[in-house]
């Protein structure tokens, strides 16, 4: 159900219909976030915990604010 | 068998139950909360798997969507709903249980077309792309080194599809019946320009024509597809990119406006049952919504976009706590995006019905530009391919309904001529009384 | 005092210390036509709706017309033909598409992720230096002690420029920097002083870039002097002498006001001093704040270039507009309680870097110097306290922010 990789991972997401290309999270944390061609951003979804410091950066400087990241731990089953 | 204790039941965790449940809790919602879900896996995102997560840069475990509020909810994955009792307010899964709920949030998407069995659709080698485990799948059997790869339908899916196989230096024919890629999307005349794209790319296209069968070898796997005018492709993987059916089939014998083009909503997101009626309790969302859309007349829509699962999710949700004489409507400017073939698309509107094609900023040739749609001389809709620092103007354009082109006297603006977009004519002659029209992104 | 004279009491230097108030009454009416004829937005989604519109002209500088000398070989050949050169080539802030877009890409090319990366080393040792050097001492004035002189030497550092040099440009890059605001632009005085400041940066980045190319050094003005993909020059010399000027100057002039308006607002939350101080992390969210709650740059102006129908108001073709981005980083319509300094607030869409097309270059490199500087002055300033309150401000309305800041100190840490 879950791969071995998830545990370890954050989660990240970005609306990509309010993405400007700015770029700036490409500037704030490079191995997630890189923007190819004139304007395609790519980013990884699930970059390693250690990261999490880049990644926030990155969520704070998006000048349209397209980039959400989990805060929390996930959301447990209840009974 | 006693039902489980009443609250709110999303049933769907992609990413339209997910946003909805998040929004239920962020306003102010305290009661049980329990969603379903037919897949496995907690709610992933799905526009990756087209595109990175076939060319390998991601794991289709990725995509997990984050999960951006506390939802303390019951989860039932794996697990069909398959029928609605609206009396006794339950709802039925597959493995017997059953669900009472107070209100209900419908969220269970679409379902990829599959190509028909009829027709050589048991064959192993023939895939469809929607989930995770899809694409989980089509990306091992790329990674196995299929000799030639076919896509059949150049839809949104069938072009990212197909680039992504391109990158991968992979041999692909497009199949699409009309004369350029994303040609219900965005009309023959933007179309030509990923046609031109995708052969530059070194992708084989093959318009005008469609995939009559497909054919196996001894072991039951693809080896040809016969097209309609008598030629064939030799192929030993396909992409079947035909396009979505609601998941609405667990609704049928509800008493609702349910079928496989979708579950027909009022202006605020509630089920219409067979008489028309609003439900006070049944509420949907995201692709598997029917509703009318204030900026369009009205008109009955129902599109497969990841920010119309977002908004109208979040918009149900609040009509959902809200009273019955505080349900708000839902007026949202439909938008998508997709990149193929290196291109930024994004799109923002409905095309259906224009009449009219301008680009008003870049060039076609250029392959950068920003292409305004009108339909009795109004802007209903904008795309750009490269030039989406422009889109929020002309989406306020279209609006306010501007003349089309809604903006003159503007900054890199070619001298502006006006086109027949080039849409395919419709499939059926006549129009249902209340036509209901999909978009595909 | 009249609506249409609102903007006028905004270049006030009386109204320095706090435009909020002006700002609140402008947003009345997110359009305001002014009494000389151009249009102040001033709410959010205005500005929002007007940075992405392509009908708006930045190309808006009046000609650039050198005054007289008396000197008529000079007055009425070389100069109008300099002028006419100086126009043609403005720096990238005053071009429109598709030159815009040339010339910012060339810069882009540069302005690598890795260039940029490698300088946070680089402004944690400076940082500390120049924080060293306040040992001893009571108080400390943080423009002078660290916001001007690091944003200073990392510019130089990435441009390649020798900071040696630097002394020498530090009065042109001031006096272009007043040229921007918009009540300068007028009077004689200012036009000479500016034009020789003009002259005088031009001839020395002229003859530093020639250095460049017959040496390169691995910095910025060495990657834009050499040639570019294909081999051909990135730009015409004039814009490479034009762009190397707006880098230098923006380097000098936005980043002080950024680093001092943090730590003013800082000093003035000290509660929000002391959670940072405890957790370095908080930097960038409290930066995010600080540019929407007191941007560097207040306003930018533009031009229509056709009619824009926006808030009720319609702007004419031709019209000047400003774009006041300061208030509507404070539109209550947008913000919940805007005026409060709130570093926790969800969807902080702010204007701090402008916006569109024009946004901010050296936005990347601004918020590592000021993440930067702020975690080393929450951490090494003892027991820091504003010693003035407002302090002083320098005259610009559009670059605005203090002349000095003098901080009282029990000791660097």
């Amino acid at each position: 159900m879950t791969s071995p990789a998830e545990p370890e991972a954050l989660r990240v997401v970005v609306d990509l219909n309010r993405c400007q290309g700015y770029a700036q999270c490409c500037y704030a944390a490079p191995e997630a976030f890189s923007l190819h061609g004139h304007e395609i951003l790519f980013y990884d979804p699930a970059p390693p915990a250690e990261r999490r410091g880049a990644i926030e950066r990155a969520v704070q400087a998006c000048p349209v604010r397209a980039i959400s990241l989990q805060a929390g731990p996930d959301d447990g089953d209840a009974p | 068998m006693s039902p489980e204790p009443a609250g709110i039941v999303v049933v769907g965790a992609s990413l339209a139950g997910l946003r909805g449940a998040e929004a239920l809790r962020r306003g102010g919602y305290d009661g049980p909360l329990t969603l379903v879900g037919a897949e496995p896996h907690r709610p992933y995102d799905r526009p990756p798997l087209s595109k990175h997560v076939l060319a390998g840069a991601l794991d289709a475990g990725a995509t997990r969507l984050p999960e951006l509020t506390a939802l303390r909810a019951r989860w039932r994955l794996g697990n069909t709903a398959v029928a609605l009792d609206r009396a006794a307010r339950t709802v039925r899964l597959a493995d017997g249980a059953v669900l009472a709920y107070d209100k209900l949030l419908v969220a269970t998407g679409a379902e990829a077309r599959p190509w028909p069995a009829a027709t050589g659709g048991g064959l192993t080698g023939i895939h469809t792309l929607r989930g995770r485990d899809d694409a989980r799948a089509l990306r091992a059997a790329l990674v196995a080194g299929p000799r030639r790869v076919l896509v059949v339908g150049g839809g949104l899916i069938g072009c990212e599809a197909t680039s992504c196989l391109r990158d991968l230096g992979l041999p692909v024919t497009l199949v699409d019946p009309h004369p350029t890629p994303l040609a219900n999307a965005l009309g023959t005349v933007v179309g030509g320009v990923i046609a031109d794209r995708l052969r530059d790319a070194g992708a084989v296209f093959r318009p005008g024509t469609q995939v009559r069968a497909f054919e196996g070898d001894a072991s039951g796997r693809v080896v040809r597809a016969r097209l309609a005018d008598g030629s064939a492709i030799e192929a030993d993987l396909v992409i079947a990119a035909l396009g979505a059916t609601r998941a609405t089939g667990w609704l049928r014998g509800a008493g609702l406006m349910a079928d496989p083009g979708g579950l027909t909503c009022d202006g605020a997101c509630r089920a219409r049952d067979a008489d028309g009626t609003p439900c006070p309790d049944i509420y949907a969302a995201g692709d598997a919504a029917r509703w009318p859309i204030p900026l369009y007349g009205d008109r009955l829509v129902s599109v497969e976009h990841w920010g119309n699962a977002v908004a109208q999710a979040s918009h149900a949700a609040r009509n959902m706590l809200a009273g019955p004489g505080d349900q708000r409507p839902y007026a949202h400017l439909p938008a998508f995006w997709s990149s193929q073939f290196g291109i930024n698309i994004k799109l923002v509107g409905l095309t259906a019905g224009a009449d009219t094609v301008a680009v008003v900023q870049g060039s076609l040739a250029a392959r950068r530009f920003l292409a305004v749609y009108g339909r009795g001389g109004r802007s209903i809709a904008a795309v750009s391919f490269d030039q989406a620092r422009w889109l929020p103007a002309y989406a306020e354009a279209i609006l306010t309904g501007s003349p089309v082109p809604p903006i003159t006297d503007a900054t890199d603006q070619p001298r502006i001529a006006r086109a027949d977009p080039g849409f395919p004519p419709p499939r059926r002659a006549a129009p249902a009384p209340s036509p209901a029209e999909t978009a595909h992104a | 005092m009249p609506d249409d004279a609102l903007f006028a009491a905004v270049t006030d230097p009386a109204n320095r210390a706090d435009p909020y108030p002006l700002y609140a009454r402008l947003r009345e009416r997110p359009v305001a036509r002014q009494r000389d004829g151009s249009y102040v937005v001033s709410g959010h989604a205005a500005i929002r709706a007007l940075i992405f519109d392509p009908r708006l002209s930045s190309e808006d500088l009046p000609p650039f017309r050198r005054p007289p000398t008396g000197n008529p070989i000079r007055d009425w050949i070389l100069n109008p033909i300099r002028s006419r050169i100086a126009s043609a080539h403005r720096p990238l802030i005053f071009r429109d598409p598709p030159d815009h877009d040339a010339l910012r890409a060339a810069v882009m090319r540069e302005f690598t992720i890795p260039r940029v990366q490698a300088l946070r080393p680089r402004v944690v040792r400076e940082v500390d230096a120049l924080l060293d050097a306040c040992r001893g001492r009571e108080r400390i004035c943080l423009v002078d002690d660290l916001s001007y002189p690091l944003p200073v030497s990392v510019i130089c550092d990435l441009l390649g420029v020798p900071e040696s040099d630097e002394p020498q440009f530090q009065t042109w890059a001031t006096q272009l920097a007043t040229a921007l605001e918009p009540d300068a632009r007028g009077d004689v005085e200012t036009r000479r002083h500016t034009v020789a400041a003009f002259d005088a940066i031009s001839d020395y980045m002229r003859g530093l870039i020639r250095e460049k190319r017959r040496c390169p050094t691995g910095d910025m003005l060495s990657g834009l002097a050499a040639p570019g993909p294909g081999g051909r020059k990135q730009m015409s010399d004039f814009d490479l002498i034009a762009t190397a000027i707006l880098l230098l100057v923006a380097g000098h002039e936005t980043t002080v006001n950024l680093i001092t308006n943090a730590m003013l607002t800082l000093l003035r939350h000290p509660e929000e001093l002391a959670r940072l101080r405890a957790d370095p992390e908080r930097a960038p969210r409290l930066i995010e704040e600080v540019l929407r709650f007191e941007p560097p740059v207040h306003f930018r102006t533009r031009k229509a270039l056709g009619a824009i129908t926006l808030a009720g108001e319609t702007i004419p073709k031709g019209a000047p507009i400003i774009l006041l981005f300061a208030a509507g980083n404070r539109d209550p319509a947008r913000f919940d309680a805007p005026d409060r300094f709130d570093p926790d607030r969800p969807d902080l869409e702010h204007f701090g870097f402008g916006g569109g097309l024009h946004y901010c270059v050296g936005a990347p490199l601004a918020r590592i110097e000021a993440e930067i500087a702020l975690v080393a002055l929450s951490r090494r300033l003892v027991a820091p306290r504003l010693m003035h309150d407002p302090p002083p401000y320098r005259p610009g309305a559009s670059l605005r922010g203090p002349e000095q800041l003098h901080i009282g100190i029990d000791g660097i840490a």
